[in-house]
């Protein structure tokens, strides 16, 4: 996806439409450009301010307090691992770190080519499946680091679209 | 068909026409749509059924249908029915036949023996400890010791269909406010019902909303807190997804209560299938006129907007809630002024939890004394759990107030899984404590668990075995904290940091003498130098296990030991040569590339170069169980004897 500034502008334009531009709406609105761009470029952060009247400074104040937002391209598949305490009890730790070393990156990190993302999350509501991956709207439940491979192997070069 | 319901005398019709369209169906399927069961495939399962009645010429019904449109089978998905372990589920009624760990295979079974003989599938019926079998929900263990009050629906009734929240009673009690209450009345009624807040700290509802009722101005709101920050509860989650209307019906009668016209839902971002629920639900309760303007033309009009939040555990607080729903930095601020008096955008506010308002209806419908009679004294009616961590039955439970913890672990949970031995319960999550083995007698309520040291919270209960080391627990909740304080109050910022550090100090058996005096003086200083409730309990769950675990601290940091095998710097893995048969699963999977070994001859690990990853057990087959970890020897010695080794 192009994130060149005009494109990037042409977007913002069609998703501030839907908004009236008032200081309560700076929290969905931003959500409404991570879900148009998949993270936050840069050059969206000054519009939405001129767009909120909100100065530049808080409207990033706001996007980096929270944890959902991103300020740099994401992999095409998204693997969260629960960290929640009912998947911790279960061996999450484990899990996350063998995914790390299939990956070969961090949590919170991004594979070189934009495959995988890897994020660490607090609970996704399914704790009686624990330890529970979920690789972008999939669950897997009961996951073991022994299925890391196979988990992966699952969405190796798909497009998100056709699992 | 839809009704737009303008008056109590609709609202009867809408009830009656709703019953009888229920009372038509002859059978139908529900099949259970919580995440848990989703996640297990429960929509695939629910296709099938639908196919497969469709491929018998049968006309499937999908939604409740009126008066001669009815088909002689339904099939819909409803809300938790709590046994998540066991999904997906499936519930046949009229007989309310329950079946567990559906699979797509097992549809055509259950059709034939439901539809043609008129039998059960007993293979798929919960099985009993002793190998029986159970027939319906009641005769399940599992079931028998719960009461229900907020899941009263959950699991029963198709969740995005308001008919069939109509026809059990839905709207009802709200419709008996606008005709037969004052505000006052309603007032009155929670307090006579001695309903506390469920969102943790058991604030009693009606001085809330009395205090709101008296703060001055005219513009008030109404905000359902649906944060549920507790990483490893799902209870609010279940009740958006299975009975959406009840908050929304609850959330109605507060805000004619205090005089509120707008109300709020601040949803946790993680929850995607409770936000289209609920936006779903909110769409109908407006179609039929039960939100918005002259609601059944009494005068008076509410209506609620859904707000998504952004992942920030801290934004559960009161106050930072509000200040992210203002649209900034979800920071909280200093109380009082309390949101009652100077809420959202100043403005008097009312702040509850999704439990708390889906308690209201019911207390209308079946009156403040039968509630006040629930529960205990103190804290009547019942709490929700979401029961999880080293427990067999895992899941969603409600229970009366003044249960015990070990009801609760034992008769409900049926104990713990592969003979391992309990530990402790940790309940409150982040903001809570752990409780050992010997306060399992301990009543389940608000006042007896903070003066154990720990707390209701939200909902959470995980139940740790022999294996989960308290030193990492009580870790693990530091790390949360540390990453989710907002910052603002030095002691909370820097504080759970200093306690964090030193916690990964003593997991990795560089712990020394003085540090748990010094974490003790710690948690005091943070406790009073916190603004807000997040750093007022984020020592708690080290204050509460080095009240009951203190010995497992103590062999961390003297013997360089932790006892539950789990803490990975004090542990090695080890293979018993006498056990191992040589199969070499272990040492082609390594990824340390740490075992050696050769043909015949026993598999050995390097120790040094050993990344204690577990694997090697996971991979070693039952039959041998050549590997185990142990404790306190570092390096455990090996003979070695192989022309390969190093
Ligand atoms: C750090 C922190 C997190 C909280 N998280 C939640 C939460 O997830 N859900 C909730 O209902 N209340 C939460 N609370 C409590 C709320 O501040 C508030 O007391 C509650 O929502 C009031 O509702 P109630 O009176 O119905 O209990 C939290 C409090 C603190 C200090
Ligand atoms: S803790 Fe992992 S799903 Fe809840």
């Amino acid at each position: 996806m192009s994130t060149s500034p005009e494109t990037v502008k042409a977007d913002l334009l069609e998703v501030f439409s839907k908004f009236k531009g008032q200081r309560e709406e700076l929290i969905p609105i931003l959500q409404a450009v991570q879900e148009r761009f998949g993270f936050l470029p840069e050059s969206a952060m000054s519009a939405l301010a001129r767009f909120t009247s909100v100065a530049e400074s808080r409207v990033y104040g706001a996007a980096t307090f929270y944890t959902q937002f991103y300020f740099a391209r994401r992999g095409k598949h998204t693997i969260k691992v629960c960290c929640g305490t009912a998947c911790h009890v279960r061996g999450a730790a484990p899990l996350l770190e063998a995914f790390e070393r299939e990956l070969g990156i961090e949590r919170g990190g991004t594979s070189n080519d934009f495959e995988y993302s890897l994020e660490r999350v607090a609970c996704v509501g399914s704790c009686a499946l624990a330890p529970v991956v979920v690789v972008d709207e999939k669950v897997y439940a009961h996951m073991k680091a022994k299925q890391v491979k196979d988990c992966l192997a699952d969405y190796k070069g798909k497009s998100r679209s056709n699992q | 068909m839809t009704f737009r319901i303008d008056s109590p005398a609709r609202l009867a019709e809408a009830h009656a026409s709703c019953q009888a369209a229920f009372a038509r169906q002859k059978s139908r399927f529900l099949v259970c749509a919580g995440t848990g069961c989703v996640a297990m495939g429960a929509m695939r399962v629910l296709s099938e059924f639908k196919r497969l009645i469709a491929e018998r010429g049968l006309q499937v019904d999908v939604d409740l249908l009126f008066e001669g449109q009815e088909a002689e089978v339904g099939v819909a998905y409803s809300g938790c029915h709590g046994l998540c372990e066991k999904g997906p589920l499936v519930r046949y009624e009229p007989q309310g036949v329950f079946y567990t760990g559906i699979k797509v295979e097992d549809v055509p079974e259950i059709l034939a023996a439901s539809l043609d003989h008129g039998t059960v599938v007993d293979r798929l019926l919960y099985k009993n400890v002793d190998g029986s079998r159970s027939l319906t929900e009641h005769e399940i263990p599992f079931y028998s010791g719960q009461q229900r009050i907020v899941l009263r629906r959950c699991g029963l009734i198709a969740p995005e269909d308001i008919r069939e929240f109509v026809a059990f009673d839905g709207y009802q009690s709200l419709g008996r406010v606008l005709q037969e209450y004052t505000p006052m009345q309603v007032i009155d009624t929670v307090q006579t019902s001695g309903l506390r807040g469920r969102g943790g700290g058991g604030f009693p509802t009606w001085k809330k909303w009395q205090y709101c009722r008296s703060a001055e101005g005219s513009e008030k709101y109404i905000v359902c807190n649906c944060d549920e920050g507790d990483p490893g509860a799902f209870m609010d989650c279940s009740v958006l997804e299975g009975d959406p209307h009840a908050v929304l019906e609850g959330m109605a009668i507060a805000a004619y209560a205090i005089g509120a016209r707008r109300g709020y839902m601040y949803v946790r971002a993680e929850y995607p299938l409770a936000l289209s629920r609920l936006h779903k639900a909110l769409h109908l309760a407006r179609q039929w006129g039960l939100l918005g303007e002259n609601i059944m033309g009494s005068g008076f009009s509410f209506d609620v907007e859904i707000f998504q939040g952004a992942g920030a555990f801290v934004c559960g607080e009161e106050t930072a809630l509000l200040a992210s729903l203002e649209g900034g930095r979800g920071w909280p601020r200093e109380r009082p002024p309390y949101p009652a008096e100077q809420g959202l955008w100043g403005k008097p506010t009312v702040l509850n939890n999704v439990k708390t308002f889906a308690m209201v209806p019911a207390i209308i419908m079946r009156g403040a004394d039968w509630f006040a009679s629930t529960g205990t004294v103190n804290s009547p009616g019942t709490a929700v759990f979401s029961l999880t961590g080293k427990i067999k039955n895992c899941g969603l439970i409600e229970v009366p107030m003044g249960i015990t913890l070990r009801e609760i672990v034992y008769d409900i949970g049926g104990g713990i899984p592969d003979n391992k031995r309990f530990k402790a319960v940790q309940t409150g999550g982040p903001s809570g404590g752990c409780l050992p083995e010997e306060l399992l007698d301990l009543s389940v309520d608000f006042d007896s668990l903070r003066s154990a040291g720990a707390m209701m919270g939200s909902g959470g209960m995980v139940v740790l075995d022999e294996n989960s080391c308290m030193v990492d627990i009580a870790r693990y909740f530091l790390e949360f904290t540390v990453h989710e304080s907002c910052g603002q109050c030095v002691p909370c910022r820097g504080g759970t940091y200093q306690m964090h550090h030193i916690l990964t100090a003593i997991t990795k058996g560089e712990g020394l003498p003085g540090d748990l005096a010094l974490l003790e003086e710690m948690a005091k200083a943070i406790i009073a130098g916190s603004i807000c409730g997040l750093g007022k309990t984020a020592p708690n769950p080290v204050l509460t296990t080095l009240r009951y675990f203190r010995h497992e601290y103590e062999s961390h940091i003297h013997d360089k030991a932790c006892l539950a095998l789990h803490c990975k710097e004090l542990i090695a893995f080890w293979i018993d040569p006498e056990l191992c048969k040589a199969c070499g699963l272990c040492m082609k999977a390594c990824p340390a590339d740490a075992i050696r070994g050769a043909k015949s001859e026993p598999c050995v690990i390097i120790q040094d170069q050993c990344a204690k990853c577990g694997l090697c057990i996971a991979l070693c087959p039952p039959k041998f169980k050549a590997i185990s970890k142990k404790t306190g020897v570092l390096k455990p010695k090996t003979p070695w004897t192989s022309s390969r080794a190093t």
